[in-house]
């Protein structure tokens, strides 16, 4: 198949196919935010992106038959519970895929174990869903917020930055970030200034950002998400604490987040992803294909998708059943590798282990594109990059 | 002055006694519950619950909009804060879900006790934007305290053992008692309209200064009637979390409120069946344009105007009209 | 750490500063919904709307037709307002004999449908807009760093609300139509085309949100809900301060701004409800509010 194909031609290839010789029938519902603060990092793209798995994977020529649905869970955990329950009891869905906002994704998690079925989880990015809220269902691909305050956290201190003040969301997500990231910041030697929780969601971040500034701190970190970092990286340019010599850090920041902001305001700013789509020659080609069918380049959770959806496949492939007690067995027993995580594995909890990448976000003189956003800082090792097996709490770890 | 003057061309025409339920409504509340009780066989039994949890939710708010005159724009809170003592109760106390269901109820009656004392204050307008400020507060409460779970809110609940002896694991045996539940509300909620307690509530709503001259004491009416309209909110919520096994943030944000106001207008207010065809209508629409994003959105805004503009009696209220007879 | 009393003085002054910036959308907001209100007698729920959609305008003539932020503060309410015009003509105005509440009804349904509208085009995620390059920078003022765009949405606000207060306390105009919130028939009876000046106030009261949307879009993301939250804090404000006087709004939307600038030092999870704490205390002890004449 051309790597330009379309996507209807595909799609009726997998059809005309499925009447040769289909073994297997999957379902796939991909799951995520449709009109809200993660359309654009989660949304149609993750769809575009499972379907691509399909078709590289060329399913219907293995007897796969795949048929993928989509719902806009609104990032809301009712919702997604209720999608999710009707998926799974009516319309026969086999796997929920990316389900970012961490509330949707712990309460389809729970569904997916209390129905049984598999759950890859590509968007949300509570740890909880590998630690306390680990379920033999749930496989968590892309990254979570251990990873990111962690990988960002340590590759700051030790260029240096050793007085903190963070600025956080006040709420669960939030505060588990900033007490994650003060952690390495003690390990490494440093010391946190202070911190300020500011009401979720929240408009104006002057006040914070003043305390910041006047705390004399380093690094000012922002252990919030979505719509709320975008405006205090906005309004920390408008105080102009990068001019006065203060480092940004943001937790939780997307290519996305960054894209919006403009290089003008987001220069400077460090944060951790797992994928980005100018790492090499694959992804650039892969994110090409991508950026034709989107108009945009891909976030690392759509690439999570893509990826998420190619390890299942070979794994349903392998078993040539889809039971998801053994699908599940197969996908942590078979190591992962793809094009675009590179190789890795699934641990026992769920976590998909592969290596993460620290960026600083460019100055707009450096970029060369639209999307030329980040320069590569340092590659933190897949074996550094997530919390260890034994301290996130989960019962599936003996 | 806080009557919905356009509403009454609907309800002038409601019962004058306050005796028994008139034939014809007993004929409408059976063929219901024949519908209910064969319904689940047919259809997704949690959509018919989350119906139903929503049916009984309008109706506690149609009893303060449309029989007492009160606009309340904040009956989120009500139902939100039931839903996490409930939800709470159920699942951290380990209680059989009809004690967590009583427990989120009474939450309701309190807090709707305090916010009702102090809203009352205000008339018209007023009293729709102090309501909804309330709800708000209630709102970060819920953000912040540290049993609701911020934006998990609370996950996972059990649904239990009714009495803690028959399971209620199985959705169809669940949807009996949620039956029940709502059943059981609606009749109490007929039967407060229809006594005299209802009656005293319609005249301060077509001229409170007059039932005031008569000598009643038109605050304590109010009270009572934010009171338990607040209950019956509440009695939705703590059901609804026991059903979905989930309390969340949604259930105590303004758009919730919102929403249900939506159910009320579009059904009928004043009218003792509107609230149910209202709140059947926008679940179902809810459920089928999901995928739509947005647009779920945009149509509602567009019914309210709708419904404002041309439409002022609700369907079940032009129903009414054309039958000429209450319903 | 922040200690309870700690805070150098100096740290206080540029949080009073800052409470006093946010004080200033307050005020135009509420205030333009005391106008709405004194006229019409409708709560303009779909004020927070409108307020997103002066942003949303300035953002679009800025990418569509390169108009810059300066037009833009003079075009986007223009545009706000006209379309609050055709609003009222269309819709509010047939509601004029009906109960309040309808109003009420109404523009909440009018604010879903914008904000809808908005997402589907625009989706949610914030769309940027620079600082105009006049008002970037800022003055060190010895105790804190004001950006001077913060600086000027004080002046430009402070200027907005006093001209507005004066035209419709000291002039003629302002006469007729304090006049008309009394008693529009008799006013009518002089001559005046009331329906007329209602209709442009409300496209007035429109224009001040959206004054306030091209304000804020500079600082705050361009996003769909931009107005949604903050309309519910301003109705709390608006209750606060009784809708008795022009002055009153004013005076109680930078207030509260100050105070709630204050609560983020003192006890920042709590800055997103002190002023619906304030509301219940004000509704117990002077139910129709600081200004507010009781009905």
């Amino acid at each position: 198949m051309k790597k330009t194909g379309f996507l209807i031609a595909s799609l009726a290839a997998t059809l005309f196919a499925s009447t040769a010789f289909a073994d297997v029938a999957v379902k796939l519902g991909v799951l995520n935010d449709r009109s809200g603060v993660y359309s654009d990092l989660a949304g149609e793209g993750s769809v575009v992106a499972a379907q691509m798995a399909v078709e590289d994977y060329k399913a219907a020529d293995k007897g796969i038959t795949v048929e993928i649905i989509s719902a806009d869970h609104q990032n809301k955990p009712d919702i997604a519970s209720n999608i999710a329950r009707q998926w799974y009891d009516q319309d026969g869905v086999d796997v929920i895929l990316d389900v970012p906002t961490s509330s949707a994704a712990l309460a389809v998690a729970e569904i997916t174990r209390e129905k049984n079925k598999v759950f890859m989880n590509s968007g949300g990015g509570t740890s909880d869903l590998t630690g306390k809220a680990c379920s033999p269902n749930t496989i968590h691909w892309t990254y979570d917020s251990w990873q990111l305050a962690h990988g960002t956290a340590s590759a700051i201190v030790a260029n240096g930055g050793k007085s903190w003040f963070f600025v956080t969301a006040d709420y669960a997500f939030g505060q588990a970030m900033e007490r994650d990231a003060s952690e390495v910041v003690k390990e490494g030697g440093g010391e946190v200034l202070g911190s300020v929780r500011h009401p979720f969601p929240g408009t104006d971040f002057s006040s914070y950002l003043l305390q910041a500034q006047s705390s004399g701190a380093q690094v000012v970190a922002f252990a919030n998400a979505g719509g709320d970092t975008v405006n205090s990286v906005k309004q920390a340019s408008e105080f102009g604490l990068a001019q006065s010599g203060q480092q940004l850090a943001g937790l939780l920041v997307f290519v996305n987040d960054v894209h919006s902001l403009g290089l003008q305001t987001a220069q400077g700013l460090m944060l951790t992803e797992s994928f980005y789509w100018d790492l090499n020659d694959e992804t650039r080609a892969w994110s090409a294909r991508f950026e034709e069918k989107m108009k945009k380049k891909p976030s690392m959770v759509q690439a999570g998708v893509y990826a998420s959806v190619l390890h299942y496949l070979k794994a349903v492939e392998a078993l040539g059943d889809k039971d998801p007690t053994k699908v599940l067995a197969k996908m942590k027993e078979m190591p992962t590798d793809d094009i675009l995580f590179g190789k890795g594995m699934i641990r026992a909890d769920g976590r998909k282990i592969h290596q993460s990448y620290l960026f600083k976000v460019k100055k707009p003189e450096e970029s060369k594109g639209e999307w030329d956003l980040y320069d590569l800082v340092s590659t933190i090792p897949a074996e550094q990059s997530f919390r260890p097996l034994d301290q996130g709490g989960c019962s599936l770890v003996k | 002055m806080t009557a919905l003057t356009e509403t009454n061309g609907a309800t002038m025409v409601v019962e004058r006694g306050n005796g028994s339920m008139p034939r014809y409504q007993i004929a409408i509340f059976l063929a219901l519950l024949a519908l209910s009780l064969a319904a689940p066989f047919f259809l997704y039994p949690v959509f018919l619950m989350k119906v139903m949890c929503f049916a009984l939710f309008a109706c506690a708010l149609n009893l303060l909009l449309g029989f007492g005159g009160l606009l309340s724009f904040g009956h989120a809170a009500f139902f939100g804060s039931a839903a996490y003592v409930s939800a709470h109760a159920a699942k951290v106390w380990g209680l059989t879900p009809e004690v967590a269901i009583i427990l989120g109820t009474l939450a309701a009656v309190v807090l709707g006790f305090v916010i009702g004392l102090l809203a009352i204050r205000r008339q018209g307008i007023y009293f729709a934007m102090v309501t909804l400020a309330f709800a708000q507060m209630v709102y970060f409460a819920a953000l912040q305290a540290p049993f609701t779970g911020g934006e998990d809110g609370i996950q996972n609940v059990p649904r239990g053992d009714l009495f803690g002896a028959i399971s209620m694991s199985s959705d169809l045996s669940l949807y009996f008692v949620v039956l029940v539940i709502t059943f059981g509300g609606l009749l109490a909620i007929y039967r407060i309209i229809h006594s005299p307690f209802g009656q005293v509530l319609k005249a301060i709503r077509e001229n409170e200064p007059r039932a005031i001259s008569l000598g009643y004491r038109v605050n304590s009416y109010k009270l009572a009637v934010f009171i338990l309209s607040a209950g019956f909110a509440g009695l939705a919520g703590a059901t609804k979390a026991i059903v979905f096994q989930l309390a969340s943030l949604t259930d105590v944000y303004w758009s919730m409120s919102g929403e249900v106001v939506l159910m009320v207008l579009l059904g009928g207010m004043g009218t003792v069946f509107g609230p149910l065809v209202g709140a059947a209508v926008i679940v179902t629409m809810q459920n089928y344009l999901a995928s739509f994003g947005a647009w779920v959105t945009i149509i509602q805004g567009c019914i309210f105007v709708v419904s404002v503009m041309l439409f002022r009696e609700g369907i079940v209220g032009v129903i009414a009209k054309l039958i000429r007879r209450p319903l | 750490m922040f200690e309870l009393l700690g805070i150098p003085p100096q740290a206080l002054f540029g949080q009073l500063l800052l409470g006093l910036i946010n004080g200033a959308f307050y005020a135009i907001l509420s205030l333009g919904l005391a106008i709405i209100f004194g006229l019409l007698n409708i709560i303009n729920f779909a004020h927070g709307a409108q307020y997103m959609l002066g942003a949303l305008a300035s953002w679009v003539l800025l990418n569509y037709f390169g108009i810059n932020y300066w037009w833009a503060l003079l075009l986007a309410p223009i545009v706000v307002g006209i379309l609050g015009v055709i609003l009222e003509r269309l819709l509010i105005s047939r509601l004029y004999h009906l109960d309040h509440l309808y109003g009420l009804l109404l523009t909440f349904g009018l604010a879903l449908i914008i904000q809808g509208l908005a997402r589907n085009e625009y989706g949610i995620s914030g769309l940027p807009y620079t600082i105009p390059s006049q008002l970037s920078g800022g003055q060190n003022l010895g105790f804190m760093f004001l950006p001077n765009y913060r600086g000027w949405v004080v002046v430009a606000s402070l200027v907005v609300c006093l001209t507005t207060w004066f035209v419709i306390e000291k002039t003629r105009l302002g006469a007729y139509l304090r006049a008309a919130t009394e008693n529009p028939t008799l006013v009518g009876a002089f001559g005046i085309n009331v329906p007329r000046m209602i209709t442009l106030t409300y496209g007035f009261g429109i224009a001040l949100a959206a004054f306030a949307g091209v304000l804020a879009a500079p600082i705050y993301s361009v996003n769909p809900n931009m107005g949604a939250d903050l309309i519910i804090v301003v109705f709390a404000v608006v209750v606060i301060g009784g809708m008795g006087s022009i002055l009153g709004s004013i005076v109680t939307g930078f207030g509260l701004g100050v105070i709630e600038g204050l609560t983020r030092v003192f006890y920042p999870e709590g800055s997103s409800v002190v002023i619906f704490v304030i509301m219940a205390i004000v509704l117990l002890v002077k139910p129709a509010g600081l200004f507010g004449r009781t009905a």
